[in-house]
């Protein structure tokens, strides 16, 4: 029996090898441009918002006398879509199929395949994921935070109204397995309070992530601006004094919330209250469902808004209004008004069933997101405040990472690539964001690199890996398969910058990749580690 | 558009390394230069990171003979009646050097939230990532000619210090074991081709500065990439290679990746760097707490007492601040398992050096774990202690970027500790 044995031994291994290789390598099969809905684009509402924005800006640009800069090129704006939208750049085979549609189809085109795509879906939910949970790892067993994302990517892939994901989120029960939602309740859990939920923590979440305000700045004091009172955050928290953890999970008990009062070393206790607008409550249901339904009231300005502002910001790098999570307009920020383009976009979402793939494609359908960064002349400081020019902005650790990744590669990488390489890039991917630094929790702070960063994109090991000599790789590939160094030039461009080169840059590069000094891989691995350490390349633009 | 428009850039680049610095840190270092420091003993932090939260009752606070104490054992020190856990033999010959708080008092007894806590000294707060005391000294501390990333996290453990509102830029720079090259710093190329490249890239960096150069040149990209290169190439970068100490030195410190962390920390602040956090992890005695505690001693014992000898003998010690401290102690109560679960309220840190008086201990805790520590400090005094010594004015206030107004540290120094006072 034992020829039986080594012969299904080797059968076994044969198959897998042949397994393995059909699947590393898949064979090219025929590209299918998924047709998308141009209607949506042109339905009079949505045009009629977007004219909206528009004029918004552009009011603005004639009062101060400034003229916007031209618009981008379409590859420019897909790369910023794909960027904010999937944390990656395009890859070249999207670069060629985005580029074989006739010329006003294509970035509606795009914005289709990724709202359909599970990267987008992955990504949002993550960043997302960030405003209402942090990055913390939360208490263990209670908090999962990846059943959290994942449930969190199918209501993004679903396009579940927005105002009924938030709702569940505040008043959701169950254990955080079954209803991964209220995870967004048990990561709060206090181990030392026996794994109750803490209410402070959730009302300040609750302010800041659905609402965009810092009403839990008066948690200690009164603020000397806002019009928040200490009173009005521990009335806000209170609405979660009932909320309880149990063999159940979460769920919502009885009795009054009490805080204490360190002055008088007493207990008080505090009944909930809504600061503002109580008319909105509902006066049916727990109390966590009567603060969620307070919270989405299509009459509640500050959901919308909060919403729309950081959509905005995952799309251009940029909140509409800084700080992303303080509308409240008041001295902390600057007495600022709130820019009327938030409540244009505001009012559609909130008429339109709270979508988000509609608020996406609006804003990506504006003139502002769809402008150039660089201008004829350098750029005034009011000119970039008042959004004549598409900001720049430091990309995340985790968009340098799907970005290098990508880049890496010819093919997509996304949900249809083998699982093998999706486990290689995850691994890759969040050591690279370890070593450059997680920013944590969602901040659009406009800050500078770092020495770490740049010493890991100069001679990390995983740029090493990525433009090395290999079959698998794309600086092998273009040198194997691109006919002249015009060609392949130009593919390393398009697959690292999403752009051609420039009349200067072929007069520098040409020469060089036709010199025999080297051996051609080496030329290739030198050309995509200079674009790949470019300020092009590590910022949105 | 605020973050950059904001920024005065030219202001900033001409600023000393020209990383990157934000106005409120602009507004703290022109602070700098008016109040004069006192106390300016401490140059240097040395923090001994005791990842999990170490049992207070087997190391620094022992309770021989007692139910708490479950069993463990203490030995005496070098100072009269003063006992440390068994196992701490080398350190205990230190002790004239080093001082004990034995009455931490936090409020997290989570390990992220605790870990925050401690390294920063104030409990977390969505609304603001306050700079731990490394930051703040390499923030506030004059940059002295060091080409290297003056904060420094050796077997950088989970949470390593933050640079919070002062700047990403002041996150320690993360390292693993001292045996191994410092990560990403080894260009693999040969010069030629590296030099090349270079040039590759300012050819990129033209094009894109084109109609933009004013906000390309505020992303201080190339600053940083100079600043990188000018790291790699540097001499002192060679204070990270312990394999260039005695051998004798080494074995002083012992042969384990802890004890080359510290002793490799010895050499950075020989060449500027103003701090350096060494972990040590595997604290968390949930069970067996008893031997998973004693050979995690076994490892810091040499290492801590060969680093507080080294530095004295390098007369060193007067101006490097030694601490070591985890993110909280241990239950006194035994569990089931024969483990310590998390306690806050009432736990051990050890402090030598840069001018804290040697051989003090401060606090006491209770014998049965009942009733609440003799002397409690918080842990803004801590942190208030240890900044008076490098000459920071702890009380300094920063804006923070929403506005709120924090100081460095809220507590007040522990006078006792402090030479000179």
């Amino acid at each position: 029996m034992l020829w039986a044995k080594n012969l299904l031994f080797v059968g076994v291994v044969l198959g897998g090898a042949v397994a393995l290789g059909v699947n590393l390598m898949p064979p090219p099969g025929p590209t299918v441009a998924a047709q998308h809905n141009a209607e949506v684009y042109q339905e009079p509402g949505f045009r009629q918002t977007v004219a909206r924005v528009d004029a918004s800006f552009q009011k603005n640009w004639n009062s101060e006398g400034i003229k916007p800069a031209a618009p981008a090129s379409d590859l420019q704006v897909a790369r910023r879509l794909s960027l904010g939208l999937m944390g990656t750049v395009p890859s070249l085979e999207e670069i060629r199929q985005f580029e074989s549609l006739p010329p006003d189809e294509r970035l509606p085109w795009w914005i289709e395949q990724i709202l359909r795509d599970g990267r987008f879906h992955d990504y949002f939910a993550e960043r997302l994921a960030r405003s209402y949970v942090g990055t913390e790892d939360g208490p263990f067993l209670l908090y999962r935070r990846r059943r959290f994302i994942s449930w969190l990517a199918n209501e993004v892939s679903q396009n579940r109204p927005y105002d009924g994901t938030v709702r569940e989120l505040i008043a959701g029960h169950g254990l955080a397995t079954d209803n991964p939602a209220t995870n967004f309740i048990s990561v709060t859990a206090q181990p030392e309070l026996e794994n109750q939920p803490d209410p402070v923590r959730l009302a300040g979440r609750v302010t800041r992530a659905f609402l965009g305000l810092r009403i839990d700045c008066a948690q200690c004091h009164n603020h000397p601006f806002a019009a928040w009172k200490q009173d009005d955050f521990e009335s806000l928290s209170a609405f979660f004094g009932q909320a309880r953890f149990g063999f159940t999970g979460t769920h919502d008990g009885t009795g009054e919330y009490q805080v204490d009062d360190k002055k008088r070393d007493v207990k008080r206790t505090v009944a909930p209250k809504v600061p503002f607008s109580a008319e909105l409550m509902p006066l049916q249901g727990t109390r966590r469902q009567q603060l969620a339904g307070w919270v989405t009231h299509p009459q509640n300005p500050y959901f919308g808004r909060a919403t729309v502002n950081r959509v905005w910001a995952f799309l251009t790098g940029q909140p509409l209004q800084t700080p992303i999570d303080n509308l409240e307009p008041d001295a902390t920020n600057d007495g600022a008004t709130l820019h009327p383009a938030i409540g244009i976009l505001a009012d559609d979402f909130s008429a339109n069933g709270y979508d988000l793939h509609r608020l996406i494609r609006i804003i990506a359908s504006t003139q502002v997101y769809r402008l150039e960064s660089a201008g004829t002349h350098d750029a005034t400081e009011a000119e970039e405040k008042a959004w004549a020019l598409f900001p720049l902005t430091r990309l995340r650790p985790e968009q340098v990472a799907g970005a290098m990744l990508q880049t890496a590669s010819i093919r997509t990488i996304n949900a249809d690539t083998h699982i093998a390489w999706r486990i290689i890039r995850a691994t890759q991917l969040n050591d690279f964001v370890k070593r450059y630094g997680d920013s944590g929790e969602d901040e659009f702070d406009g800050r500078g690199g770092t020495i770490p960063q740049r010493l890991l994109l100069m001679n990390g090991e995983l740029i090493r890996e990525r433009i090395k000599e290999s079959p698998f790789n794309a600086t092998t590939r273009i040198s194997i398969q691109a006919p002249n160094e015009v060609q392949s030039l130009e593919v390393a461009y398009l697959g690292v910058l999403s752009r051609r080169p420039t009349s200067a840059e072929r007069a520098h590069f040409e020469p060089f990749l036709a010199d025999q000094k080297l051996p051609k891989s080496q030329r290739m691995e030198d050309l995509f580690w200079s674009l790949l350490n470019s300020t092009e390349f590590s910022w949105n633009h | 558009m605020e973050p950059l428009t904001r920024r005065r850039f030219a202001g900033t680049a001409t600023l000393a390394g020209a990383t990157w610095l934000t106005p409120i840190s602009q507004m703290l270092a022109r602070a700098a230069d008016v109040k004069p420091a006192r106390h300016a003993t401490a140059q240097s932090v040395i923090i001994l990171w005791m990842q999990g939260g170490p049992s207070q009752l087997e190391t620094f606070d022992p309770h021989p003979g007692t139910t708490i104490a479950g069993g463990s054992k203490a030995i005496d020190t070098a100072l009269k009646g003063v006992q440390l856990g068994d196992g701490f033999g080398r350190l205990a010959e230190q002790l004239e050097h080093i001082s004990l708080v034995r009455s931490v008092m936090s409020k997290e007894g989570d390990h992220e939230r605790g870990t925050t806590t401690i390294k920063s000294g104030f409990r977390p707060d969505p609304t603001i990532v306050y700079p731990s005391i490394g930051a703040i000294a390499t923030h506030e501390l004059p940059a002295a000619g060091c080409d290297i990333p003056r904060h420094v996290s050796i077997l950088s453990s989970q949470w390593p210090a933050r640079g919070g509102f002062l700047g990403d830029q002041f996150d320690a720079f993360r390292t693993d074991d001292p045996a191994g090259a410092v990560p990403d710093t080894q260009s693999f190329l040969t010069p030629e081709r590296d030099s090349d490249r270079l040039k590759h890239l300012d050819v990129l960096e033209a094009s894109f500065a084109k109609g933009r150069s004013r906000r390309v040149d505020a992303t201080l990209h190339k600053e940083t990439l100079a600043d990188a290169r000018k790291m790699m190439t540097s001499e002192q970068l060679k204070a990270f290679d312990v394999s260039k100490e005695p051998l004798a030195v080494r074995k002083l410190y012992g042969d384990s990746p802890f004890g080359r962390g510290c002793l490799a920390a010895r050499r950075l602040i020989e060449v500027g760097v103003r701090c350096v956090e060494v972990n040590l992890t595997g604290w968390d005695t949930h069970i067996n707490n008893h031997a998973f505690t004693a050979s995690q001693m076994k490892i810091l014992d040499p290492a801590f007492a060969a680093l507080i000898q080294d530095l004295h003998t390098r007369k060193l010690l007067d101006k490097t601040i030694v601490l070591c401290a985890g993110e909280f102690g241990r239950t006194p109560r035994m569990n089931p398992t024969g483990g310590r679960d998390h306690w806050p309220s009432g736990f051990s840190v050890a402090l030598a050096g840069g001018g804290i008086r040697g051989g003090q201990i401060i606090g006491e805790t209770d014998p049965e774990g009942k009733a609440k520590p003799k002397d409690p400090v918080e842990v803004g005094d801590l942190h208030a202690t240890i900044l008076k010594s490098l000459g920071i004015d702890f009380e300094k206030v920063s804006q923070t970027p929403i506005g709120r107004t924090v100081k460095f540290a809220e507590g007040e120094p522990i006078e006792k500790l402090l030479v000179g006072k």
